[in-house]
Formats: C-alpha cells, sequence, structure tokens
C-alpha cells in the first residue's frame, strides 16, 4: 500500500498545512467581521445619538448660541443645500467633458495620459489643501470668506470624482456602436452625445452621486472658504454656515445643546451621504 | 401575437417617414463648427485639470514663500512653533502626520488583506456582493462622523479598556514602557491612528479584493489541482502575482491617511509638543494644525509657516500617490503580457 509509504514526518507535515490553511482562514473571518463591526458601530451610536437630537425645530430653527434652550441646523442645512447643489452644478459639466475627452480623443497621445495620472491624483489630494487653494487664489482677492469660495472648493473635488467615472463608463461601451454611428456619417460630437455618452448615462449618474456624497460630508475644504455663519443667509458674497463645519464647531464644544445638535447633523449627514450611495447603487445595477 | 403585431406597426411608422421624407437625409447635418466647438471643450476640460494641479502647486508656494525665505528646509526639522515669538518649525505636525499614518497602516494592512481573502477565496457567493457594498459603505461614511464618533464614543473606551490596562502591564518595561506613558485619555497619537485605520481599511480592501480577481483562474486552479490549501494559493499564488497592485493599493490608503483632516482633528488632541514619544500623548498632525489654526492665523509668517506645511503635505501625499499610480499600472501592464 502506498499509504505505508508516508512516514510520520510527512504526515506531520500535512497536518501542519492544514492547520495553517485553518488559521489563516479563521483569521481572515476575523478581519471581515471587524470590518463590518465597525460600520454597525458607527451607525448604531449615530442612530442613538443623533436621533434624540432630532425634531421639527431643528429643521425650522438657527443655530443657537451656547447654553440655549431652543435652536435647530436651519442655516447650516440650507448652507450646505446650497453650496453642495451649485458646487455639482459647476463641476458636473467640467468634469463630464474632461471624461468625454479622456475616453473618445485622448486614449492614446501625451495629453491624455498626462491628465489621467493627475486626476488620479486629485482624486486623494488631501482636500485641505483644495481648501488652502481657493484660499489663497479667491478669499485673498476678495478680501472675505464667501459662500462662493465654498462652491469652488467643492467643485475643484467633484471634477476628478466625475472625471474618473465618465471615463470608465464611456470606454465600456463597445466600440462597434460607434463605427456604426460613424458609418452612417454622424459628427463625433454627436456620436459622443447621443450614442456614447447616452448609453453611458447611468453608469455617469451614479459618478454624480457618489460626487454629491462625497462633498456633502466634506468639512475641511469649507473650514477657510465659506467660513461659517450663525445666522441665515442666501447670499453667496458672504460667509456660510454648512452641516459639516457646525458640527465641528459645536462637537467640540463643552456646551450640551451644541453637542446635542451636532450629533443631530451627525445623524442627518451620514443618513443622506449613505442614501445617496445606495441610490447609486441601485441605479447602476439597474441598468447594467 | 402582440409583438408581430408591434413589429409591423413599427415598419409601417419606417415607411411612412422615409416615404414623407423622400430625399437624402441632410436635415439633419449639422454645422461644421459644432464638432471643432465640442472637441475644443473637451480638449479645454482636461487642460484645466492639468491647470488646476499647477494652480495649487504654484499658490502654495507662493504663499509660503516668506515662511520659505525665513526658515528654508530647516523648517522640515525644527520643532518649535511658536506664533508669540512668530518661530516656527514643523517638526511636530510632519511627525504627527507620519506616525498617525503608519500605525494606521500596521492596523489595517493585515485587516484588508483578510478582507481581500474572505470576498475573493471565502464568501459563499449570495454574501459577496452584501459584504463589498458594507466595506465600500465604510468608505462613504464622512470623515467628520468618524472624528465626533471617535471623540465622543470610541476614544473613552479606549481610555479604560485599552490604554489603562497597557499601561499597568507595560510599567517599567524598557521601550515598550515609554510608549505608553502619559495620561490614558484616549485622544493622542494611538486614537488618531485607529480612526485612520478603520477609514483607509476599505480602500485598501477593495484594491486588494480588485488585483485578487484579475488573477487568472488557470493559475489558482493549477495550484489546487497539486494539492494546496486555499492559504498556500493566496500566499504563494495569487498574493505573489499580485504583488505590485497590493502594494500600489496599500500606498493609495498611505495617501488617504496622510492628508486625512476631520477623523484626526477630533482625536489627536492638537498640542504641539514632542516631549515624550508616548503613542497615548496628545500630538499634532498637519491637516489638523491647517483646521485649527489656519482661520485665526493673521496675515504674515504664521499664515505662511502654515501654507508651507500643507506645501510639504501636499508634496508628500503626491509622491505617494504617484507611487501607488505606477505600482497599479505596472500591474495591469503584465497582466496583459501574461495572459
Amino acid at each position: 500500500m502506498s499509504a505505508l509509504a508516508f512516514d510520520a514526518s510527512k504526515l506531520e507535515h500535512h497536518r501542519r498545512r492544514k492547520r495553517v490553511n485553518a488559521v489563516a482562514l479563521v483569521l481572515s473571518l476575523a478581519a471581515m467581521t471587524f470590518g463590518v463591526f465597525w460600520l454597525m458601530w458607527i451607525l448604531f451610536e449615530t442612530f442613538r445619538l443623533g436621533l434624540g437630537g432630532i425634531a421639527l425645530a431643528t429643521f425650522t430653527e438657527m443655530t443657537p448660541p451656547p447654553q440655549a434652550e431652543t435652536g435647530g441646523l436651519a442655516n447650516a442645512i440650507f448652507g450646505s443645500l446650497a453650496m453642495v447643489s451649485l458646487a455639482t452644478l459647476l463641476g458636473t459639466p467640467i468634469g463630464i467633458m474632461a471624461g468625454i475627452y479622456l475616453a473618445e480623443y485622448g486614449q492614446k497621445g501625451w495629453l491624455g495620459s498626462v491628465t489621467r495620472f493627475i486626476n488620479d491624483i486629485l482624486l486623494s489630494a488631501p482636500s485641505i489643501v483644495i481648501g488652502l487653494f481657493i484660499y489663497s487664489v479667491v478669499v485673498t482677492r476678495m478680501k472675505s470668506y464667501s459662500g462662493f469660495a465654498g462652491v469652488l472648493a467643492l467643485a475643484l473635488i467633484v471634477i476628478p470624482v466625475v472625471i474618473r467615472t465618465t471615463e470608465n463608463m464611456l470606454s465600456l461601451i463597445p466600440n462597434a456602436l460607434r463605427e456604426a454611428a460613424y458609418a452612417l456619417g454622424t459628427p463625433k460630437w454627436r456620436v459622443v452625445m447621443t450614442i456614447t455618452l447616452k448609453s453611458a448615462w447611468a453608469g455617469v449618474m451614479t459618478g454624480i452621486l457618489l460626487a454629491l456624497a462625497r462633498i456633502a460630508g466634506e468639512t475641511a475644504p469649507l473650514l477657510f472658504t465659506a467660513l461659517s455663519n450663525q445666522f441665515w443667509t442666501s447670499n453667496l458674497g458672504q460667509p456660510m454656515a454648512s452641516l459639516p463645519v457646525t458640527i465641528f464647531k459645536f462637537a467640540m464644544s463643552p456646551y450640551e445643546n451644541w453637542q446635542k445638535l451636532a450629533w443631530a447633523g451627525v445623524f442627518i449627514i451620514t443618513m443622506g451621504v449613505l442614501a445617496l450611495n445606495i441610490l447609486a447603487r441601485v441605479l447602476f445595477r439597474n441598468k447594467h | 401575437m402582440d409583438a408581430t403585431l408591434r413589429a409591423s406597426q413599427y415598419n409601417e411608422k419606417i415607411m411612412e417617414r422615409s416615404d414623407a421624407r423622400g430625399r437624402p437625409p441632410n436635415r439633419r447635418r449639422s454645422s461644421p463648427w459644432a464638432d471643432a466647438v465640442f472637441s475644443l471643450l473637451a480638449h479645454a476640460a482636461a487642460i484645466l485639470t492639468l491647470a488646476l494641479l499647477a494652480g495649487i502647486i504654484v499658490s502654495l508656494i507662493i504663499g509660503a514663500a516668506p515662511a520659505i525665505q525665513k526658515f528654508g528646509l530647516g523648517f522640515l526639522w525644527h520643532a518649535e512653533w511658536d506664533p508669540v515669538q512668530d518661530s516656527y518649525g514643523g517638526l511636530v505636525m510632519i511627525y504627527g502626520t507620519l506616525m498617525t499614518s503608519l500605525i494606521a497602516l500596521v492596523i489595517a494592512v493585515p485587516v484588508s488583506f483578510g478582507i481581500a481573502l474572505f470576498l475573493t477565496e471565502l464568501s459563499p457567493l449570495w454574501l459577496k456582493r452584501p459584504l463589498g457594498i458594507a466595506i465600500e459603505l465604510l468608505a462613504a461614511v464622512p470623515s467628520i462622523v468618524y472624528g465626533m464618533w471617535g471623540l465622543l464614543v470610541f476614544g473613552p473606551i479606549l481610555a479604560t479598556y485599552v490604554q489603562a490596562p497597557l499601561q499597568s502591564l507595560l510599567r517599567g518595561v524598557p521601550l515598550l514602557g515609554t510608549l505608553v506613558s502619559g495620561p490614558p485619555v484616549g485622544i493622542g497619537i494611538l486614537s488618531a491612528g485607529i480612526i485612520l485605520a478603520i477609514m483607509v481599511i476599505p480602500f485598501i480592501a477593495s484594491v486588494m479584493r480588485d488585483v485578487f480577481d484579475v488573477t487568472p483562474p488557470m493559475l489558482k486552479e493549477s495550484a489546487f489541482a497539486l494539492g494546496s490549501t486555499t492559504w498556500e494559493v493566496v500566499y504563494q499564488v495569487v498574493l505573489p502575482y499580485t504583488k505590485t497592485g497590493v502594494i500600489g493599493g496599500i500606498m493609495l490608503g498611505l495617501g488617504r491617511a496622510l492628508g486625512e483632516t476631520m477623523a484626526v482633528t477630533f482625536v489627536i488632541g492638537n498640542t504641539n509638543q514632542l516631549n515624550s514619544l508616548s503613542l497615548f500623548e496628545a500630538a499634532n498632525s498637519i491637516s489638523s494644525a491647517l483646521a485649527n489654526e489656519f482661520a485665526e492665523a493673521g496675515a504674515g509668517l504664521h499664515q505662511a509657516s502654515l501654507i508651507y506645511l500643507g506645501l510639504v503635505l501636499f508634496f508628500i501625499t503626491f509622491v505617494v500617490l504617484a507611487l501607488s499610480k505606477v505600482l497599479l499600472s505596472q500591474l495591469k501592464k503584465n497582466e496583459g503580457g501574461r495572459t
């Protein structure tokens, strides 16, 4: 019998390999649990502490002074909505056009590869540096912090995200589709706008939603561009409150009413961002 | 029945349309300008992206110029940060940034590897997608949420159940004892490192999962057929094959950790000191110094020094991210060559 040829040491070696494998797989399972555990814990705490601060007043009243009885986040919520939507409106067309360039014009040339490289770096560049940039280009020129500067800073974060997804989605479109359109004599801009971009629209929308979700929670680039404002303002020339900056200010304070509002704000932001992410995924899955 | 009806209606419509037209379809021809304008717009948008990077670098250098002239490169290894005397050195913040990111990587790399291994090799098919989404949602949670949670929920727990026991355990041990000295209040380099780890795990794990997935199944199956265990396949076949991609993913996580602002600002303590090497001691990082001091710093040397710090941060992350990009594209090239 060949089994007899296995001496004890070989069997031992085999067992050891099995043991190592089992240990590694258990550790891998542990790592997975570890990752999911943090998500659950953070969501749980956000619910537990944030839900308590949510009331009608949170959405209708202005940010209160310390130790006030009442107060809400209305001006901060409005400021966030205004700046985030304007930044998306500003950044999206530029991002889509640059994405179109990368996918349809510059697949090979040096401009294409350099832009792709730089864009991937901008995608992960520290957002606080974007804030510094806008501060020195806009805020020092205009001699004042303003909602407008905040919009620009956020738009600069939107652009790389939209470029990345637009390029990825456009390059998924089969070339045969383009060739068919060209064969009919369609000019290039029409091919892009009505054939490739239209086919990739769900994916591009996903990218825009993800960019929205990303800037909705960004604090660092707003700290010294839009600053903050205790009052309601819809004037983009003035400092403007935003949800993340208000949370930052309130959470670091020792006042109990501020901390409570900060948790409420965290709850609103987390739910909004997660909803956008899930919406983006659903949208993308339905079309692909 | 229904389908054939619809098809015949459709055919009729087409017939109608071509009959009605009855001439070459030149009605839809667009002006010759449209193509040129569109191409110009696309080129302009791409060039704008490049200009953006150049603009960031130039504006930072201009903003930092007074500090660069005054302190030169010595800024990088001087620890004194004194707005009253107007004397600045960035060592404390640079150390804080590097140390917190190092701690983050030490924790995040093995965990991300485990997660990627689980998602590619172990997970049942129906669980793969929900788990992948859960990890990606972890990346989507805004950093300010991590920061606030870290300060008010995680910090106290870390202080009571980890820092205090560690301290009593390691008291008197030469090197480790110093590392854990200081007040166990749950704020400091260690807390910031742990929170950063949680934040970068999703980034590293999803890159690792993606590069593990590009390993040709043939390679893996051959190893399995030779009697390898799952671990041996991953460790001796998948990992060597995807080495550059894995390192690229780690670099990407490092780039994120270095530049992260809000999560660190909440828990690092914002104290400009480097008196002890303890990981429990409150410290400062480049990004949190910027977040806390910049809006209040008067124009002049204080502000210029902060911008100098920002420039250093941008330079470090640029190098790390560029390296990550090069490594990741290397893998793509190899993939094309070998399969």
